[in-house]
């Protein structure tokens, strides 16, 4: 069976063990994790996760199986399934010393990323969009000039009416 | 009225209703014992090691279908339980494990027997509670009792910090009447629809099967699935889990599946063309290689938990519901609709099976001067009029418990199939005893599962539980040995077991009683004279065959039709 990827959004309890439980799960029976957020929401009982796996239909269909069963869990829904938009953040620490700054400007203006701090020889470059975007523009700066990158991983919501609610 | 955290625990005990707490006590538990101490309704069986009192609430639960309940204390009591909340947790067997905690200042400092007990259990239990004050210790047991015996039941562990349980700070005390929760609901009823779709495809079935399991007995079905059962005609087979849901001596029932089933169940699985799975999980050891798994069958299966359909075996007419209520409303479709599989070929169907049931797959040849392991399980059942409860632990004897007693009701067959865990069968055998004081009890092990849990003999002594331990004693583990034959040329590697203790002085010394058996014409009469002592606990070390083997079985990589047959008596071999 063909492996793709999902985007599966979560309300938790906002309870100390939650996380675990989701994260403990996913090394428990062997499933990819590839991104996991959380953050509290407007309501302080509970928190947001969006989770990004990968695997075969059988395999996605156990994962949001298991998740519900999870009793911390209150809804679930897998995003990938729905109208949906997702987004990461990056923020990207690069070499931009002489010659390269102007290059290095340039890139950021071409994939709409924003530069948040500048020394004499760095730029911190702050980029939104799908992982893609993001994979992308770290591929394009390079290896070389690349000092840090750290990414929030994907946070999703369902468009229009529908959406993750107690 | 107002009382401490320690008092609120034994309270809310007492308000579920609860009869035993299988316990050991330590210091972050010490408040709770003294609240214990001050009380009577709630009896506290103090065991000889943690794992003990698991498997005895396990035991009691199996048997009565009622959680159990166990007390520990933090650090190593928590760890000890462990192994025992595994097995439970692997079984769905709803159990209720409280576990002291430091004082709550100290988490996170190593503090003296300080152990992540919620990190510690997490991967093997249904959920777990961590206390965060006093005021919500009632609240919290009330819930690890709903999830516990709710849905597909478990295991819940509730860790509460020693602080949270001292005498000095007492508050009103309230016991919730009932408990809802935002992220756990239990379904009841399955999709009417589904049901309907079900009922259809077994009525037009030429050669139908019916394989139920665990599930039946927890759900009290048993008498909608017999009823069921009966009304189409088919046969039906039952996991090592669900013996006794159908009686074993009912013509229909063609005996239990899986690795070491009978000939008829797994042939039977493997042509059938309709096969409807109740209460199952699809385990490897039922369904063998699953590329060979019911090459030609549309599959029924329902389940109370949407995790366990699909798992393993993709199924055409999924049914997510409590088996209780899907069964009852199969009944009722039946009634309304008198359409039904065609006589003829069921006939055929029925006649090819007795074909299959007549090889005998669990002939095995008797002797007169050896015990063969089967006849003291045989003999066990007729003398006990196949009505006692029987405890198991893991190995050949227990393989040979399953295939051997003729088990008519449910809950009589107590054993540990997902976790396979050594030591569960004398702790259970006595969990059984306490609450069916007078049923006969029997433990079936062997030499060296016994050793794992032996000191409960010790429990078994203080409270006067009079069960009988039938020691199938083969000098071997068994089914290490019987698999180092097949697959390792014979290298018995470490699987000899030596030194071993004299049985029955062991038994004496804790004031039970004690028997050696060495010769078959014996054997009878031993286990008659055993359960004649009705207030004594029994130890018959049955001296048995010691290269005798589990047959029929399907090793690694085979499918049900490709059996391996009794090497004597197997007629195919
Ligand atoms: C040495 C050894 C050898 C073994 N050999 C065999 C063998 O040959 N054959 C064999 O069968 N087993 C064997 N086993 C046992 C095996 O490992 C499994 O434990 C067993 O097969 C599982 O039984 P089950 O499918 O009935 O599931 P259980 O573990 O009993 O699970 C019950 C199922 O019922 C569901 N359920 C619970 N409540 C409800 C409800 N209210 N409504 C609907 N569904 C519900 C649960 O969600 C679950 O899916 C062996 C074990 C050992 C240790
Ligand atoms: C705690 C634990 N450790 C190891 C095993 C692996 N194991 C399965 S059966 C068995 C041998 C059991 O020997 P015995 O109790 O004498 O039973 P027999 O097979 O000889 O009847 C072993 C070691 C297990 N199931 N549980
Ligand atoms: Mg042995």
């Amino acid at each position: 069976m063909a492996v793709s990827k999902h985007v599966i959004s979560l309300l938790l309890e906002n309870e100390s063990g939650a996380l675990s439980r989701v994260a403990g799960l996913f090394s428990m029976r062997g499933y990819n994790i590839e991104s996991l957020t959380v953050a509290p929401t407007n309501d302080p009982t509970l928190s947001r996760t969006t989770l990004v796996t990968s695997g075969d239909d059988r395999t996605i269909e156990q994962i949001t199986k298991q998740l519900n069963k999870l009793v911390d869990v209150v809804r679930l829904v897998d995003l990938t399934e729905t109208s949906h938009v997702a987004y990461e953040l990056m923020m990207i620490k690069v070499r931009a010393a002489g010659p390269q700054r102007e290059e290095v400007k340039r890139l950021a203006d071409i994939y709409k990323g924003k530069v948040v701090d500048v020394t004499e020889s760095t730029f911190i470059i702050e980029l939104t969009g799908n992982s893609e975007k993001l994979d992308s523009f770290v591929k394009t700066v390079g290896d070389e000039q690349i000092l840090e990158v750290v990414r929030s991983g994907a946070t999703g919501i369902a468009r229009g009416e529908r959406g993750l609610k107690v | 009225m107002e009382l401490s955290g320690g008092e609120i625990i034994i309270r809310s005990l007492q308000d579920e209703g609860v009869e035993y707490v299988f316990g050991y006590p330590g210091g972050a538990v010490l408040h709770i014992y003294d609240a214990i101490f001050r009380q009577q309704q709630v009896q506290h069986i103090l065991v000889r090691h943690e794992q003990g009192a698991t498997h005895m609430a396990d035991g009691y639960a199996r048997a009565t279908g009622k959680p159990g309940v166990v007390l520990v204390t933090s650090g190593p009591g928590a760890t000890n339980a462990i192994t025992g909340i595994a097995t439970a947790h692997l079984d769905s067997i709803p159990m209720v494990i409280i576990t002291g905690q430091v004082t709550s200042k100290f988490i996170g400092t190593d503090a003296f027997q300080e152990v992540d007990a919620i990190g510690c259990t997490r991967p093997c239990v249904k959920h777990n509670f961590m206390v965060k004050n006093v005021e919500e210790i009632a609240t919290v047991i009330k819930k690890a009792f709903y999830v516990a015996t709710t849905g597909r039941p478990g295991p819940v562990v509730v860790d509460i910090p020693k602080d949270f349980t001292a005498p000095n700070v007492k508050i009103p005390y309230e016991y919730p009447k009932d408990i809802s929760m935002r992220s756990y609901a239990p379904v009841s009823g399955g999709h009417v629809g589904q049901v309907r779709k079900a009922v259809e495809l077994l009525a037009q079935a030429k050669q139908p099967m019916i394989y139920s399991g665990g599930g039946v007995l927890m759900s009290e079905s048993h008498e909608e699935l017999r009823q069921l059962v009966r009304e189409l005609g088919y046969p039906i087979t039952n996991t090592l889990m669900g013996l006794g849901a159908y009686p074993a001596t009912d013509k229909q029932f063609i005996g239990m599946l899986g690795m070491h089933g009978t000939y008829e169940a797994n042939m039977a699985m493997h042509n059938c063309d309709v096969l409807l799975a109740v209460g199952v999980r699809f385990d490897d050891r039922v369904t063998g290689e699953i590329e060979h798994f019911c090459p030609n069958a549309k599959i029924i299966h329902v389940d109370i938990d949407p995790t366990s359909i699909a798992k393993n075996v993709d199924v055409d007419v999924p049914i997510v519901g409590d088996l209780k209520v899907v069964l009852k409303r199969m009944l009722e479709l039946l009634a309304e609709d008198s359409r039904r599989a065609n006589p003829e070929d069921i006939a055929a169907w029925w006649q090819q099976i007795e074909e299959w049931r007549g090889i005998k797959s669990l002939a095995y040849e008797y002797s007169d001067e050896v015990i063969k392991p089967q006849y003291v399980v045989q003999k066990l059942c007729e003398v006990t009029n196949g009505d006692a409860y029987v405890t198991s632990d893991v190995g050949q004897h227990q393989m040979w418990a399953a295939q051997y007693y003729d088990f008519n009701e449910p809950r009589r067959w107590i054993n540990s199939g997902g976790l396979g865990t050594m030591g569960f069968g004398l702790p259970a055998a006595l969990g059984v005893k306490l609450a069916f004081p007078d049923a006969d009890v029997a433990c079936v092990t062997g030499e060296a599962s016994i050793q794992m849990c032996l000191q409960e003999l010790s429990t078994a002594m203080q409270y006067g539980l009079p069960v009988k331990i039938v020691n199938l004693n083969n000098r071997y583990l068994g089914m290490v040995r019987q698999w180092q034959e097949f697959q390792y040329e014979g290298r018995y590697s470490n699987s000899y077991v030596d030194a071993l203790p004299d049985f029955v002085k062991l038994a004496e010394s804790y004031n039970h009683v004690g028997m050696i058996i060495e010769k078959p014409a014996d054997v009878e009469g031993a286990l008659r004279e055993a359960f004649s002592m009705k207030d004594k606990l029994v130890f018959l070390d049955f001296q048995t065959d010691d290269s005798e083997n589990v047959y029929p079985m399907i090793e690694a990589g085979k499918g049900h039709h490709q059996m391996r047959l009794h090497p004597k008596t197997g007629a195919l071999n």
